[in-house]
């Protein structure tokens, strides 16, 4: 623990932003209206993105919850999507930013958050890897690039030491760390925070707590969805009792051709 | 008009994934009447190069150096995007591993590109250009459009056959201009397992769950999976009890995969965790539970006791194995 604080000792204010999506509960049952060209809301719980949850709890950690540094939560969505931000104030952020307009697609999206950013100058921008609704895994990387910033995607660790960070970013069968100069913007996989429930003052405290509505500027929409299908049912399963697992191995290797 | 492959090594080798995108890249350069060009970056020797030769490639780019030494962001981005320009190619398909999804927007807005990710089939490109993806993590496909001039695709791993066209490639070297900002990443170490196999591209994947009552009991899972030849997962529980790494969950907030054999030990099957497998295409569960709703989703099944199905399962397997050779 010691050692983590007099990391960022160094580095007196950071200023983070974490961008954050609003999305269906992960327990929500997909299906859609309108001949299949929308997502259907009806009953449907809409939470934080749980890896821009993970974003949010680490640049939380990293500013000790505010006293040294401040944490902006951005979301680029309409009205609708404010419970979600104070959700986030809830759980400590400083302030937040709403961008008003339907988040219609990533470069649309990134081009949002490149704008907010320009004016701010943030040290870090910090998000999930990917949303789990629509699974774009764009937007990290296009605010990156939008911003001319250097970036590391699918982190699982983050420190800050002085205007350098370290990070351990997945790759496939194995880990990599990397180092880099701040400002930077950093996509955050699972493990780089464990999110927390927030408490009754945080929930208190969200209420007052500043929430700015930016309009949004013109950008191009490079993608549009044509249509979903959810996927087809399977047939039902064939059992294999217990006691004859060579029966398994034999539809696996006959029937499946599998093995 | 071209389309251009992103090949992404593994130790100068190319993978499996990365022939995928190159057939795939290749049906696309078929259909829209084009040329498929290939850009490698790293250190890959000639005969390596010559092997994308096999499956449609006819030119192949050669990015070697310093600065690209190790994988990094920004200079493979800024690489691959010149090679396109310079190319005029209208489409780049990309790998949708770790370090393809990170180019790939990158690429897309340098370019002014459209970008869909986790493609799982070829582009319909009878009117206008549209990919087939999943979405909501594994539950669902969407069907996207791309409206720009120039598309990038990433390829979803074990989502398209790989197909040979054999011919030959021409390769040539190529020097990119890299800027201050794209050298500002610096890899300090890497670690590698490199005798497991690797989740997101496994054909055969064993994954276990709760039901195996602690961590010290995966002995078994590991040694069914190396009798198959396949990589180990769990479900989320096990990640979040710290028994297996967070590498290994899958589903919603996991990784999604899509094996030929999915194995499920001992997970119940809750609709996170389906989202992230539902697209394997055999499904094999053994719980105790004949209600675990992992049964509904499965194509085989045992009711059984892991710890009594998973050592005769290898047994059987051993068995198996010796009477093939």
């Amino acid at each position: 623990m010691l050692a983590k604080e007099q990391k960022i000792k160094n580095f007196e204010m950071m200023k983070i932003l974490v961008c954050i999506s609003h999305v269906p509960d992960t327990t929500t049952k997909i299906s859609f209206t309108a001949d299949n060209t929308s997502f259907n809301t009806a009953g449907v719980q809409f939470i934080i993105n749980p890896y821009d949850e993970i974003a949010l709890t680490r640049a939380l950690e990293l500013t000790k919850d505010g006293a040294e540094g401040t944490v902006t939560v951005l979301n680029v969505g309409d009205a609708s999507t404010e419970p979600t931000l104070r959700k986030a104030l809830a759980i400590g952020a400083t302030d937040a930013i709403r961008v008003n307009a339907a988040p219609r697609e990533a470069f649309y999206v990134a081009t949002q958050i490149a704008q907010v950013a320009q004016q701010e100058k943030y040290d870090l921008i910090l998000m999930g890897r990917e949303s789990i609704d629509y699974n774009g895994a764009q937007v990290p990387e296009m605010v990156a690039e939008l911003l001319n910033m250097p970036s590391v995607s699918i982190a699982k660790k983050l420190d800050i030491e002085g205007t350098s960070a370290t990070l351990e970013r997945e790759i496939e069968g194995g880990k990599e760390t990397v180092s880099v100069p701040l400002p930077l913007v950093a996509s955050a996989s699972e493990g780089m925070a464990e999110p927390r429930i927030p408490n009754m003052r945080g929930i208190m405290s969200a209420r007052t707590k500043p929430l700015k509505v930016v309009e949004a500027t013109d950008a191009a929409e490079l993608t549009k969805v044509a249509s979903h299908e959810t996927p087809k049912p399977r047939g039902a399963v064939k059992l294999v009792d217990a006691q004859d697992v060579d029966k398994l191995v034999e539809l696996l290797h006959t029937e499946a051709k599998v093995i | 008009m071209s389309v251009l492959v992103y090949a992404e090594n593994s130790a100068g080798k190319f993978k499996k994934s990365t022939y995928e995108a190159v057939s795939y890249g290749n049906a696309i350069a078929k259909a829209i009447g084009g040329t498929l060009t290939v850009v490698s970056i790293g250190e890959v020797d000639n005969a390596e190069l010559q092997n994308l030769s096999k499956y449609g490639a006819r030119k192949v780019y050669d990015v070697k150096g310093d600065k690209v030494q190790k994988f990094v962001t920004q200079p493979y981005a800024s690489s691959i995007a010149e090679v396109a320009q310079k190319e005029g190619a209208k489409v780049i398909v990309i790998s949708n591993s770790f370090s393809g999804k990170s180019v790939a927007p990158r690429v897309a807005v340098k370019l002014k590109a459209g970008l869909v990710a986790g493609a799982v089939d070829v582009p319909q490109t009878a009117s206008g250009f549209t990919v087939k993806k999943t979405s909501f993590s594994g539950k669902a496909f969407s069907h996207v459009s791309i409206l720009g001039d120039v598309k990038v695709i990433t390829l979803n791993p074990n989502s398209y056959k790989v197909n040979e066209d054999p011919g030959s490639a021409e390769v040539i070297s190529f020097t990119p201009n890299l800027s201050e900002t794209d050298l500002k990443v610096t890899v300090k170490d890497i670690t590698k397992a490199s005798d497991k196999i690797a989740l997101p591209e496994a054909e055969r994947v064993v994954s276990a769950g709760r039901g195996m009552k602690g961590p010290e009991n995966w002995k078994m899972i590991e040694e069914l999976a190396d009798i198959l030849g396949a990589a180990t997962a769990c479900s989320k529980p096990v990640s979040d009890a710290g028994w297996r790494p967070h590498s290994e969950h899958v589903g919603q907030t996991g990784i999604a995969i899509s094996p030929n054999l999915y194995i499920a030990i001992g997970i119940s099957g809750a609709i996170q965790h389906l989202a992230g497998i539902s697209s394997s295409k055999v499904i094999v569960a053994i719980n105790k539970d004949s209600e675990a709703p992992f049964f509904k989703v499965a194509d085989y099944g045992i009711v059984g006791d892991a710890f009594e199905v998973v050592p005769k399962l290898i047994e059987a397997l051993k068995k198996f194995k010796a009477n093939l050779n």
